[in-house]
């Protein structure tokens, strides 16, 4: 800590934890900004408040440690140095403050919207509100220049069962020379919900930010809360968390290992994976009372206990799981028509996964060594066995083979969890106090923050990052030179969430 | 491959004419949505399932309709790609301000005779996130909703009901078309 606390030189703000948060100046912001840029530091959040004094809060990671800070500026003036300007996975932050506060970020390089399509019928709806212009200029894509390209947009209804959003593709011939997307469809006004909000009302807004991660949403909130709070959760309640994530991952994971073979036509992988999770889902159900356990962590513990006949579902589903997966993975590994299309398609560098922070499969994929349940950890995962598979392929292949290996490293997790799983309540009263709290979660997609300011039993600022943030404008970079009928396998591997993305 | 195919062969289908919860109202549910299906339609329905706002929840267990046990297509119920295709408009979420246009331009893009079914409980009314300036409402806010399916997010087995329900006349409360059930979440 000792690098990082060197460069935050501030006052440090006394009531947040668990981590510390430091009241900054522009030049402190700026020397932050230039550490992310030369790759000490990872950035994992950036957005604003309107406190008193409109500010903009970084969280970073310094690298090869577990030392996290907030560093926050008061912007007064509503700008504040742009930290995009720097180190360019900051830009759609920026972009996003600048929608929802006002807050300009000085110097950026994008100063388009995001988020803000144009149809709110106001603008700055987290800062100061005023109505939206009458007409409002239309939205510009990035130049692409050349002779014999086209472009083809695509969304925001899609094709399939996918959630909305738009991709503007520039092509020559069949080669993608350009990808650029445009999100914020299904911007809900989560945030701006959340303020005000009782924490119980807060914590089903947390869990309904993306619903294929609902229990790493809950447990990230859940962190938060505890945090500012100040209490912790019972043992028993964190493995029953550990236990619903576990599950949750699995069968997230399944269904994008064979939608990924679907899209790559190879329907056969599809269908068995289907199962998979399917049995999955229905085991969580059995044990927890809900296909997706859905509002059953909450903050202070867990909503219900696992059923009397849990352990022999859980027992149930792990056997089958062994007895079918391998197979599939063994299908996976011997059908070369399917190789042909996912090997060396869409590569991620390992250089940009590092500089993006890339969460979850996308990074560990692109030989990443980040994993919120072992770095910064969290109970239950520090008293329990398992590795974080890293591979460096970097493509569409690498992805499917990190989410096996992750598969085979939860199934030893939920043995180890139900082997282990101690007896006592399953929540904490909250308390009646206040303060601010920084959490995260690893949800199958890769970390979830979560930062909250509490006082009493009401949320007055919360604050969601979905990991999807750091994978969207890799995304764009994995496309680049592959054909346009490789984007959906692309897109599949990538599985963004839009809703937790666009809040 | 080989292995996994020929075993496909001889083991029995997953598919359940009854999935385990509730086996024989399941197997009930599953005749009645066929016969009905074929009355109706002809044995076909085309489904094109638009995403105006949702978590993502409800879209996973759309998508679960379509795996082994469930198997939708074997009522003659499909989803198809193109609105241009499709007589049912499955629309989930609370319809955000961003997705109002998408999805009246989607309705628009149906042809009629179409059926527009609500899905999920923020479908209904916004749920809980109504009143945010993001978000219009319930999907009844921008067309007109023949019917809702609740749940947060329904199950597929609520998902069959509500399709069944939307097959069948009389099933729902009020004679269809352009009746909104009562559903509550």
């Amino acid at each position: 800590m000792a690098a990082l606390l060197d460069i935050i030189q501030g006052e440090r703000i006394g009531d947040h934890r668990p981590w510390p948060r430091f009241a900054v100046t522009p030049d402190v912001w700026r020397n932050v900004a230039g550490e992310l840029a030369a790759g000490r530091a990872t950035l994992l959040g950036l957005w604003g408040d309107a406190a008193a004094v409109p500010t903009v809060h970084m969280a970073i990671i310094a690298n090869g440690t577990a030392d996290i800070a907030v560093v926050s500026l008061g912007c007064p003036a509503a700008t504040f140095p742009s930290v995009g300007a720097l180190h360019p996975p900051a830009i759609r932050f920026e972009r996003a403050i600048a929608s929802l506060y006002g807050f300009e970020p000085a110097g950026a390089p994008d100063t388009r919207p995001w988020l803000d399509l144009g149809f709110w019928q106001l603008r700055h709806p987290l800062g100061a509100r005023m109505p939206a212009p009458a007409a409002q200029p239309r939205y510009a894509f990035l130049p692409v220049e050349g002779d014999s390209l086209h472009q083809i947009p695509v969304g925001p209804v899609h094709a399939g069962i996918i959630e909305p959003g738009h991709f503007r593709f520039t092509a020559g011939g069949e080669t993608v020379v350009r990808l650029e997307q445009r999100l914020g469809y299904v911007h809900k006004g989560i945030e701006s919900l959340m303020a005000g909000a009782t924490i119980e009302r807060a914590a089903q807004l947390a869990a309904r930010t993306s619903g294929d991660s609902t229990v790493a949403y809950g447990i990230a909130f859940a962190h938060a809360v505890e945090a500012a709070a100040n209490i912790e959760a019972p043992p028993r309640a964190r493995y029953l968390r550990a236990l619903m994530a576990e599950l949750e991952r699995l069968a997230n994971h399944f269904g994008d290992i064979g939608a990924i073979c679907n899209d790559a036509s190879f329907s056969l992988m599809h269908a068995h994976c289907g199962i998979l999770r399917e049995l999955v889902l229905r085991a969580a159900d059995g044990c927890f009372g809900h296909r997706l356990m859905m509002d059953r962590v909450v903050p202070g513990g867990v909503a219900c206990d696992l059923r009397p006949d849990g352990a022999a579902l859980v027992g149930d589903v792990l056997l089958q799981i062994r007895q079918r997966f391998p197979r599939l993975v063994e299908l996976y590994d011997n059908t070369a028509s399917l190789q042909d299309r996912t090997a060396a398609t869409g590569i991620v560098g390992a250089a940009l996964a590092a500089q993006f922070g890339a969460p979850g499969y996308v990074g560990r994929a692109s030989g990443r060594n980040f994993d919120a349940r072992k770095t910064p950890g969290y109970a239950p995962y520090d008293q329990l066995d398992f590795a974080i598979p890293v591979l460096d392929g970097g493509d569409v292949n690498a992805r499917v083979w990190l989410r096996i290996r992750e598969v085979e490293q939860s199934l030893a997790l939920i043995e180890q969890l139900m082997e282990r799983l101690p007896p006592g309540p399953i929540a904490t009263a909250i308390g009646t106090g206040g303060g601010e709290g920084l959490g995260f979660a690893e949800g199958f997609r890769g970390d979830v923050l979560a930062w909250v300011r509490l006082e009493g039993a009401r949320i007055v600022r919360c604050h969601l990052r979905d990991p999807s943030w750091f994978q969207w404008p890799l995304l764009e970079a994995a496309i680049e030179g592959n054909i346009v009928a490789d984007f959906p396998l692309c897109n599949k591997s990538f599985n963004c969430s839009y809703s937790g993305h666009d809040l | 491959m080989r292995r996994t195919l020929f075993e496909s062969l001889t083991r029995r289908p997953l598919t359940e004419a009854p999935p385990s919860v509730d086996d024989a109202a399941l197997a009930e549910l599953a005749a009645r949505v066929d016969r009905a299906a074929r009355r109706r339609l002809g044995r076909s329905l085309a489904i094109r399932e638009v995403d105006a706002g949702s978590c993502n929840g409800c879209e996973l267990e759309i998508h679960a309709l379509n795996n082994a046990f469930y198997d939708l297509e074997r009522f003659g119920l499909r989803f198809v790609a193109s609105p241009r295709h499709a007589d049912v408009l499955l629309v989930t979420g609370p319809v955000t301000r961003n997705m109002r246009e998408a999805l009246e331009r989607t309705y628009r893009a149906t042809p009629d005779p179409k059926w527009v079914v609500a899905v999920g409980r923020c479908a209904f009314d916004g749920g809980l996130f109504a009143g945010s300036y993001g978000v219009v409402g319930g999907v009844g806010a921008v067309v007109p909703v023949d019917l809702h399916i609740a749940g947060c997010p329904p199950t597929p087995t609520q998902l069959l009901q509500g399709l069944r329900a939307l097959l069948e006349p009389g099933s729902v409360p009020s004679a269809p078309p352009r009746a909104v059930s009562r559903g509550g979440s």
